[in-house]
């Protein structure tokens, strides 16, 4: 089975965010990069070891400049055989989804994974679109997947509880927690990354649907008002008369 | 033109999610200029009440059948009555179904999509529209270039608002197709606010020491009428569920009331949780992090304050 992991930069998850050129843009200065979560414990390794059980390859695919090769090749360190780069901006969701697409009828994957969002713009967008444009099944926040006969069982979260459901041919997944367990590169996986194929290739001209014109920090809290742990009817008092919301 | 606004039902009913997004799409035409239209598809309970949220039309799809829920079918159907309907706004649930169609139907009507939108849209420039980034540690306004756009609105954004009397009912003669994935089964808990959608949540964390200690924390949450949730080192060491995790990696929630017991703060818990109107939280150590970050803050032993609140709401709510 040849699958696509779809793969993302991310600030690292204690960075503490700040903007610039009057709010419009993000603060990169300072800020560690990482693979985003999902896309690396979860959709990575689940496709790693499908193909290590039931044989293929497994892909890794990004959008971004050079400086995205960082966590390209800690992908391939994890055991991705090869990788390709879409040289581009990801401008919004659709500008990626459109280019995977692009890629995907060049040479179409039995699967596609990626992560359930990105820790930066939480958007879950890029999945779904991507579907769309190659008109195949998604299924969202995939926690479990099993394969029997040609057909793949999953397990999605929904409200509440889950959902198990069947598919036949290719689609699109979203990974959440429980799919897979994260894994450390070892040495031997870091050396075999230099060696691995990248490949780039440009990206399709195309303007973004979605632009953000400013960001904001959440306004910061007034302080604390402590409450003797003795008198917890004083608490249940405030959060009814003062903060309303018991 | 008409804002056209999905309205889930699962298992035939509606929720107050459902309402909430009515509500939305109501506005969201008064400021456009336009009717709201909901739809249904599938079987939905006192379908006609949602007229009262604003909705001038109530269109239904498979009136009398529960369909298995497939994204693919799904969000081309609405797409077709989004067309038909000459819709320039369509309005989904950010829910896991809601997720997973609001891409779909973008890429259908070539429009811009915000999924987990957090405010009305602004029409003065171009929609502007904003949502929760940086999984709640800083927020944006998202401006909408297409004619165009799909929204998918954030739990508790607003309040539904019953703005007159009910609607009717009108059923399409319209289907899904044969889905592209096949339900074999679903397991929900029932009786529980999911996280995403719960109004007052009790959390705890590895303060608590075991998850043989979390009887006074479901006390807590049962006086209360909340849901629970717990830090990620605590579904990490199997304490608790993976679905309770709340923060970064885990679930954004965006409760009236959280109330934290025995969890330090780390950013990343934070980030997943500073959305809440009103912040709680019990800690014994008084440099704990997650003190800046609250409203209100007990300093004291978890397993001595907890029970004490608990028995204080009790005595409250008997009044």
């Amino acid at each position: 089975m040849n699958i696509l992991v779809c793969i993302s930069k991310t600030p690292d998850t204690t960075s503490k965010i700040s903007f610039k050129n009057n709010d419009t843009e993000f603060n990169a200065e300072g800020i560690t990069f990482i693979l985003n979560p999902y896309d690396e414990w979860y959709a990575l390794v689940r496709a790693l070891e499908l193909v290590e059980s039931g044989g293929g390859k497994v892909t890794v695919l990004n959008m971004g400049d050079a400086t995205n090769d960082m966590i390209i090749r800690k992908a391939l360190a994890l055991g991705a055989h090869e990788a390709v780069r879409i040289d581009g901006d990801p401008a919004d969701a659709f500008t990626v989804a459109d280019n995977i697409a692009a890629y995907c009828k060049t040479q179409m994957p039995d699967a596609i994974f990626l992560g359930k969002e990105t820790i930066d713009f939480n958007g879950s967008e890029v999945g779904p679109m991507l579907a769309e444009l190659l008109d195949i099944p998604f299924i969202s926040y995939v926690n479990h997947l099993e394969q029997s006969n040609g057909s793949t069982q999953l397990t999605r979260e929904i409200e509440g509880g889950t959902e198990t459901c069947e598919v036949a041919g290719p689609f699109v997944l979203s990974a959440a927690k429980g799919l897979a367990e994260q894994r450390i590169p070892n040495m031997k996986g870091i050396m075999m990354a230099k060696t691995k194929p990248l490949q780039v290739i440009p990206a399709l001209s195309g303007t973004a649907r979605v632009t953000a014109s400013r960001f904001t920090l959440p306004p910061a809290k007034s302080g604390v008002r402590l409450v003797s742990p003795d008198n917890m009817d004083e608490l249940v008092r405030l959060l009814h008369e003062e903060a309303k919301v018991i | 033109m008409s804002v056209l606004v999905y309205i889930e039902s699962p298992e035939g009913k509606i929720k107050k999610s459902g309402h909430e997004v009515a509500t939305y799409a109501a506005k969201t035409a008064q400021i456009l200029g336009t009717e709201a239209i909901g739809l249904l598809i599938g079987q939905a309970e006192n379908a006609a009440q949602l007229g009262e949220y604003g909705l001038g039309r109530i269109l239904q799809i498979h009136p009398s059948e529960n369909p298995d829920f497939d994204a693919k079918s799904w969000a081309k159907l609405i797409s077709e009555v989004a067309l038909a309907q000459n819709a320039s706004v369509v309005i989904l649930t950010h829910s896991a179904n809601g997720k997973s169609m609001a891409g779909r139907i973008a890429v259908r009507l070539e429009a811009g999509c915000i999924s987990g939108a957090s405010s009305l849209p602004d029409p003065g420039t171009s929609f502007a529209v904003s949502k929760s980034v940086f999984s709640g540690k800083a927020k944006v306004n998202y401006q909408i270039q297409t004619s165009t756009k799909v929204i998918s609105l954030m739990g508790n954004t607003l309040q539904p608002e019953k703005t007159g009397g009910p609607g009717t009912v009108e059923v399409l003669d319209k289907k899904l197709d044969t889905p592209s994935v096949k339900v074999v089964s679903r397991q929900t808990s029932t009786g529980i606010v999911p996280l995403p959608e719960a109004e007052l949540v009790v959390s705890a964390g590895r303060g608590l020491k075991g998850p043989e200690n979390w009887g006074i924390i479901e006390d807590l949450a049962q006086s209360l009428g909340a849901t629970t949730a717990c830090s990620r080192p605590v579904a990490d060491s199997g304490w608790r569920p993976h679905h309770e995790h709340v923060g970064q990696t885990g679930v954004a929630i965006r409760p009236n009331l959280y109330i934290a017991a025995g969890i330090s703060g780390a950013i990343q818990h934070l980030a997943g949780v500073n959305n809440s109107k009103v912040i709680v939280v019990i800690n014994k150590d008084p440099e704990a992090p997650f003190f800046k970050a609250a409203d209100f803050g007990v300093i004291g032993d978890a397993f001595e304050v907890v029970p004490r609140l608990t028995a204080a709401i009790r005595k409250f709510k008997q009044g």
